[in-house]
């Protein structure tokens, strides 16, 4: 694709998500709505019924559907979210507190999960057919069929109650010093968590993609070349076997981010996820809402970069 | 008479997985053992029949829970639960995918655009996130549960449907009806329908190993079936105690190697069935 061609295609891929993320905005409007009033939600905590009634002129929530959308919309771009019913903190600070943490462990278990799965998939599909190619398999199979939360359990079970050697929850201890040592030692078991099912399906992807490029008649002329196969390897197929795998991030956000809410719950760690359970539990319904719209406003920019970066990455595919 | 060699020929090419075989086996042991769960089963599932936490042993083969109810006979009753939310959600979420990705691909232009654009904003939420909301909102129940799953999980079968319609438009027997003028709805269901099946059943299966695994964390979470009823997640979810994961395994480890073997098993077959509609595999 040509420079002018790959603006093009961005702009346009920008465009059609501007419908996609209005639409998102409705739905968790709608969504709220179906939840309970929001005049309990938008405005403050502690608030009389005679000032709530005038907080809802005032807000223009007596007014019809489409025009109480448009006013919250317009909160919302002024960065208010709302209050959460249980703690009275506005929604938009108790996201930005808790996100460290949550960012913090979904990075590193996608980092693990590519550094264990590109080789592990390209090995196997090297050895296509040998024990250990079965072996491999198996054990993905295995990783994407095991619910995080079993696996938590019987990791919390062998390492934390039988064996004593991890913490089971939180991330720092409690009154101990700190620093990075123990951090990482309270990160060990989430990660491993939630990067196993992510690292079970991105070894068979990167195995099949690693396949069929290494059927490519191309890599059979690079081999008739004589340059060796190991250099063949390295040089061609590799580089574009891992051309598909960038389309594999954008896809896995949602699962990561759905999934910490189930790992942060069961290792009580600080962060999003801990904090949408705890809200859901309770019905704290602003809290709830704030964060599917960050995490769905998320995934749609993920989708738009992964999107660019694939367009970026292979000049064979052309958008039209 | 070619259609019925056709699948003999997949059957044959499905048989050579050891594994899918073995995999279809024990799914068709648990469907026949959830069915018949009330004549298996020893006690009754939510009655109280032992001690409390009694270790496996006599007249509890598994032991009972934390309150004294036989772990087998619940075991046996949330396998029926869980493959029964696993294969009604399925079946309400490829219905719903089906119809708008045959539609969205058929008539194209601005419904094909309105759809897919829609099928983008619900798969930009986070599954399991929309799916605790919804729970959260409408209540957890069991038929809550199914319709929830069911509603929320169509997106990926619209959009592989949409893509099979696409091509197979351009097909010359699609376009010979429509030349000759056919009703559009009979060239939908009864010519491109027929030719898309096989890869909505593959993708249904992997729907349903997805399925099972959703509503045991919506369970598991306390936000899917409600105890007394027991359900996989739900009988996990009693690890979340310290005592009951320390010192009775008993009651967790069972439900959990149950979900691991089913979902396994599931996307076993479906891998399986995948191979063997792969025209490029020979036919053995």
């Amino acid at each position: 694709m040509n420079k002018g061609g790959l603006l093009r295609y961005v702009l346009k891929r920008l465009l059609i998500a501007v419908p996609v993320l209005i639409g998102i905005t409705i739905i968790d409007y709608l969504l709220m709505n179906l939840a309970g009033n929001p005049i309990d939600m938008m405005i403050g905590p502690r608030i009389t019924e005679a000032a709530k009634q005038a907080k809802m002129i005032e807000l223009g929530l007596d007014q019809p559907f489409l025009m109480r959308y448009w006013l919250w919309l317009k909160e919302l771009l002024n960065g208010n979210m709302g209050y959460s019913i249980t703690t009275y903190q506005p929604v938009t600070q108790m996201i930005s507190q808790n996100m460290g943490p949550t960012v913090l462990l979904m990075g590193t278990s996608m980092l693990v999960s590519f550094l264990v799965a590109i080789p592990t998939g390209i090995y196997s599909a090297l050895k296509q057919y040998t024990v250990r190619d079965y072996v491999i398999v198996g054990t993905s199979f295995l990783f994407i069929s095991i619910p995080g939360f079993f696996l938590a359990l019987v990791l919390v079970y062998l390492f934390s109650t039988q064996l004593g050697w991890l913490p089971s929850s939180g991330m720092k201890t409690l009154g101990g010093s700190g620093g990075l040592i123990d951090i990482i030692r309270h990160m060990i078991m989430p990660v491993i968590v939630m990067s196993a099912s992510v690292t079970g399906s991105n070894v068979r992807y990167i195995r099949s993609s690693m396949l069929e490029i290494l059927q490519q008649p191309y890599l059979r002329t690079a081999e008739s070349k004589g340059i060796g196969r190991f250099k063949v390897i390295s040089k061609h197929a590799i580089r574009n076997a891992m051309l598909p795998i960038v389309t594999l991030i954008g896809l896995q956000l949602p699962m990561l981010l759905g999934g910490s809410v189930i790992i942060e719950q069961i290792f009580s760690w600080p962060g999003l996820g801990l904090m949408t359970m705890s809200a859901i539990l309770n019905r704290d319904f602003p809290v709830i809402m704030g964060v599917s719209l960050l995490a769905a406003v998320a995934v749609l920019m993920a989708n738009i970069i992964t999107d660019i970066l694939y367009a970026i990455v292979d000049p064979t595919i052309r958008y039209d | 008479m070619a259609e019925n060699s056709y699948l003999r020929a997949v059957w044959r090419r499905f048989k050579r997985h050891k594994l899918a075989m073995v995999s279809l086996y024990f799914v068709l042991f648990v469907i026949f053992v959830s069915l018949l769960a009330p004549i298996i089963a020893p006690y009754h599932p939510n009655r109280i029949t032992g001690d409390f936490g009694a270790p496996p042993g006599d007249g509890h083969l598994l032991g009972t829970d934390d309150v004294g109810r036989d772990v087998l006979s619940r075991l046996i009753y949330a396998c029926r639960v869980s493959l029964m939310v696993g294969i009604l959600a399925t079946l309400i979420s490829t219905v719903i995918g089906v119809v708008l990705g045959l539609v969205s691909g058929f008539f194209g232009k601005l419904l094909d655009s309105i759809i897919m654009r829609f099928t983008d904003m619900v798969m930009s939420f986070p599954y399991l996130l929309l799916v605790l909301v919804a729970a959260a909102i409408f209540g957890p129940s069991l038929m809550n549960i199914i319709f929830i799953l069911g509603f929320v999980n169509w997106p990926g079968i619209a959009r592989l449907v949409r893509g099979n319609v696409l091509s197979l438009r351009e097909r010359a027997f699609v376009q010979g009806a429509l030349v000759a003028g056919l009703p559009k709805p009979y060239i939908l269901f009864s010519e491109i329908l027929p030719n898309t099946m096989a890869p909505i059943l593959i993708h249904s299966s992997s729907v349903i190993a997805f399925s099972i695994l959703d509503e045991a964390a919506l369970s598991f979470l306390g936000m899917g079936v409600q105890t007394p009823t027991a359900s996989l997640g739900n009988m996990l979810g009693a690890a979340t105690s310290q005592a009951v994961l320390t010192n009775m395994p008993w009651i967790w480890v069972p439900p959990g190697i149950m979900i691991v073997l089913i979902v396994m098993s599931v996307n076993f077959i479906g891998d399986a069935i995948r191979d063997a509609f792969d025209p490029t595999n020979p036919l053995v």
